[in-house]
């Protein structure tokens, strides 16, 4: 190259050059966001009054994480937190157990067209309506108490597990259940032999996530009167008792990182 | 696996041998004894006269659910926007939060492993535990009920999530450029915004766009605690026993739902 | 201009890495350095600019000591070093531009980096670096979309915008083809030439080294084992360095000369 080349550089400026290339959809998008943060911003209905008379309350609250009470509502705690615990666990045993032929039915490749799709629509209804929802639906029919919480749960559990495991069967090695199939063995032979070792160590780690997770939106469910902690936490908030409230917010964080620890320990075993 | 020589002298092939087939029997027990006693409990709770009755009970909320009241749809516009709202601004309030505390979380950025890295990890964990309507209760107890409410609920649920999958990816990015980038000379912040923030940028916008995808699905319920949204509406309908209306605000949520899925869907497609 | 007195670097392990090094290199001087794997080469360099802490010992860059040198001044001590890395190391998400600019950081404030608004001056110096190198139509490249030898001609042009005195290269042709080697080295060694910088080349390839330096330093054990001409370098003191192996392969490439390193290598022994 040339000097005479070399000098066209002096002087040339440089930017980086932008995300989104097209100038039009860029401001548009741009001008777009700006918009619709005014917008919403402006919406807003916020008592701004009741807000700070709040803040004592809720520097009261942060408070009683130093002291949080125990004793006061001990058996209300102890009842609501074992019935969490309980829920979460044999809703993750159900709901595990159900989701394994849903997602073998679920998975392309081994099922018939339209039991994919009967399959493929349970998981999606289990995904698209929320725990709570379910919940006040389910203690609508059944009445209060842990029962509607556990069938909440083990139905959220087979929206998780199906699409997760379905996904999995579908990505999992075609050749050796090939293999299988080719000495003749029958369709839940091949699934037993071909498939359940490439997806068993799946399996164990998101059914172990899912008992953590169940155990998470477990204390809500008593909110709606599915049973748990939930309830105990809503009177405590309802009659301003923060220390019992505190207190029960700790023993659920204690509780989810034990729960979340064990399952890595299992995970790891597994794996 | 075990082979074993039987007195014929022939062998025997078994999946397991005896020490592990009793291991597993033993797990197996245990496991059941654990589910019958949860089973029990649930049982022991449970009022099973009305559970004989539910499907009586189910046809007939079904059948004074149907149709929906197609007209409250236009009550429900506002609510809608609110419970949209939520989930965006709270989204963005907890990713400016979280973005830093991920950064004070991973081991390689933090300042200090002994006194910063344990209060970040603390926060995470506080914020993850704790489900989103737990917050929302705690918050409309505080601030009175509202959008506003629901909105920090949203928020302050988020930033454990996001913080979390932020730290894990910024302890996995390629040292090297990081440390080409400190070679030239460059400050500590410079580092991060040359060297770290392009590496994690995918995830940061992958996990922004997905939980803002959780959050619409969370914020639809705030309202049942009093903490704004199309919950309200919900809530009121269900006090009232007003099934068709019930009906039309499930539909609504749904498709909210399966929108917002979409949405993040394309966008992350669009990132990655 | 750089002298190294009783450089050691233990590492937590209690690795001896470099055993108590003395080094000098004069201002221009290009120097190869080389040694088996694990003898300490990488460490030796990133102790230098304090990638990696040194345990004890001086680097005396033009009477600057650089391991005593607080955390600001040592950013302002780097900016006269530049450094070419093994794998590249450029930032893959950014553009070649930003990449070749961000050796310019140590010179600009937090701000006008967060903005890419650098001077006017050193964008021309990048322009013309990047044309020197023969990239100046990648500029708003991302840097993935690169080859290896593209890659390695940015990380030089990122050192060199640093407008430094010494550059600190960490086998950089490692990860490349025999041809591209030879391309980048004979780059590195005409622009150091060109600038009157000196520099430290760490390559375990000796024929190449041969090829392009007047002088070179063996490093075994952490411990600097020869220093002198590439002439000297002889089967004997090759064996000295990595261990017994026949060495006339290696010597006699360089005298073929226009035969491929690896290759050549094989050909030679064969006959």
């Amino acid at each position: 190259m040339s000097n005479a080349e070399t000098a066209n550089y002096n002087g040339r400026k440089w930017r980086k050059p932008p995300f989104i290339k097209n100038p039009y959809k860029r401001w548009s998008l741009i001008i777009i966001s700006v918009v619709y943060v005014v917008a919403a911003f402006a919406t807003m209905e916020v008592d701004w009054q009741r807000a700070y008379e709040g803040l004592e309350r809720g520097a009261n609250f942060i408070l009683s994480f130093a002291r949080p009470d125990f004793v006061t509502r001990f058996t209300e705690i102890s009842e609501g937190i074992i019935e969490s615990l309980v829920m979460a666990l044999a809703a993750t045993v159900v709901g595990v157990a159900i989701s394994i032929p849903i997602a073998l039915g679920a998975a392309r490749n081994i099922s018939f067209l339209p039991i994919y799709l009967i399959c493929r629509m349970i998981i999606a209804i289990s995904r698209a309506l929320n725990e709570v929802i379910v919940a006040i639906l389910m203690v609508a029919i059944f009445g209060f108490g842990p029962l509607a919480g556990f069938i909440t749960l083990s139905f959220s559990t087979i929206g998780f597990i199906g699409k997760l495991l379905a996904e999995e069967i579908e990505k999992s090695n075609k050749v050796q259940a090939e293999a299988i199939r080719s000495t003749g063995s029958s369709w839940m032979q091949m699934i037993n032999y071909g498939y359940q070792p490439q997806f068993m160590p799946r399996l164990i780690g998101l059914s172990m996530y899912r008992l953590d997770s169940n155990f998470r939106h477990s204390s809500v469910l008593g909110l709606v009167g599915a049973g748990g902690v939930g309830a105990t936490l809503n009177t405590a908030f309802s009659r301003y008792e923060f220390d019992t409230a505190a207190a029960i917010i700790l023993i659920i964080i204690v509780l989810v990182v034990l729960l979340e620890y064990l399952s890595s320990l299992i995970r790891a075993w597994v794996q | 696996m075990a082979v074993k020589i039987n007195n014929n002298g022939q062998k025997i092939w078994k999946r397991r041998d005896r020490r592990a087939q009793l291991q597993n029997w033993a797990l197996w027990l245990i496991g059941t004894a654990i589910f019958m006693f949860c089973w029990y409990q649930i049982s022991k709770a449970t009022n099973w006269y009305f559970v004989w009755d539910a499907g009586r009970i189910a046809s007939d909320i079904g059948s004074r659910a149907m149709p929906p009241k197609w007209s409250y749809i236009n009550e429900l516009w506002k609510p809608l926007w609110d419970t949209i709202n939520i989930a965006t601004l709270g989204t963005l309030l907890a990713l400016i939060v979280a973005i830093p505390i991920g950064f004070l979380a991973a081991r390689n950025t933090t300042p200090s492993k002994l006194f910063v890295r344990p209060i970040a990890l603390i926060i995470i964990v506080s914020s993850r535990s704790i489900n989103s309507l737990i917050w929302a209760l705690l918050l409309v107890a505080i601030l009175g009920p509202g959008i506003f409410a629901g909105l920090l609920a949203i928020a302050i649920r988020s930033i454990g999530f996001c913080a979390k999958l932020l730290y894990e990816a910024i302890e996995e990015i390629d040292r090297t450029q990081v440390e080409a980038i400190s070679a030239t000379g460059a400050s500590n912040m410079q580092i991060m915004i040359y060297g770290i923030l392009p590496q994690v940028m995918p995830t940061l916008a992958g996990l922004s766009v997905f939980r803002w995808d959780i959050n619409i699905r969370e914020s639809t319920v705030l309202g049942l605690v009093g903490a704004g949204g199309i919950g309200l509406q919900l809530q009121g309908s269900l006090n009232t026993l007003a099934w068709p209306q019930v009906s039309l605000i499930i539909l609504v949520i749904l498709f909210a739902v399966l929108i917002s899925e979409w949405v993040s869907a394309k966008v992350r497609g669009a990132i990655i | 201009m750089l002298r190294l007195e009783n450089f050691t670097k233990q590492y937590a392990t209690g690795d001896m890495a470099l055993k108590g090094v003395n080094l000098e290199i004069s201002s221009g001087q290009v120097v190869a350095l080389i040694g088996p794997s694990g003898a300490g080469k990488s460490t030796l360099i990133r102790c230098i600019n304090r990638l990696v802490e040194p345990t004890s010992g001086s680097a005396l860059l033009n009477d600057i000591n650089l391991t005593k040198l607080s955390s600001s001044a040592l950013r302002k001590a780097r900016r006269r070093m530049g450094m070419i890395f093994q794998e590249y190391a450029l930032v893959e998400r950014l553009t070649v531009m930003e990449n070749v600019l961000s050796g310019r950081l140590g010179y600009v404030g937090f701000w006008r980096s967060w903005f890419r608004l650098f001077p006017q001056k050193d964008i021309d110096e990048a322009f013309r670096l990047l044309q020197r190198v023969g990239l100046d139509h990648m500029a708003d490249k991302r840097a993935d979309e690169l080859s290896g030898g593209q890659r390695q001609r940015v990380g030089i042009a990122r050192a060199l915008i640093q407008d430094p005195e010494l550059l600190l290269v960490d086998e950089p042709t490692a990860s490349l083809d025999p041809k591209t080697s030879r391309q980048i080295m004979r780059l590195i060694t005409e622009l150091c030439t060109e600038r009157g910088l000196a520099a430290i080349i760490n390559i375990h390839d000796v024929a190449l080294a041969k090829m392009f330096v007047q002088r070179v330093i063996a490093l075994r054990s952490g411990e600097i084992i020869f220093d002198g001409s590439p002439e000297d370098l002889t089967p004997e003191v090759l064996t000295n360095i990595y261990g017994e192996e026949d060495w006339e392969a290696t010597i006699k490439q360089e005298e073929n000369g226009n035969s491929e390193n690896g290759e050549a290598d094989k050909t030679v022994k064969d006959k």
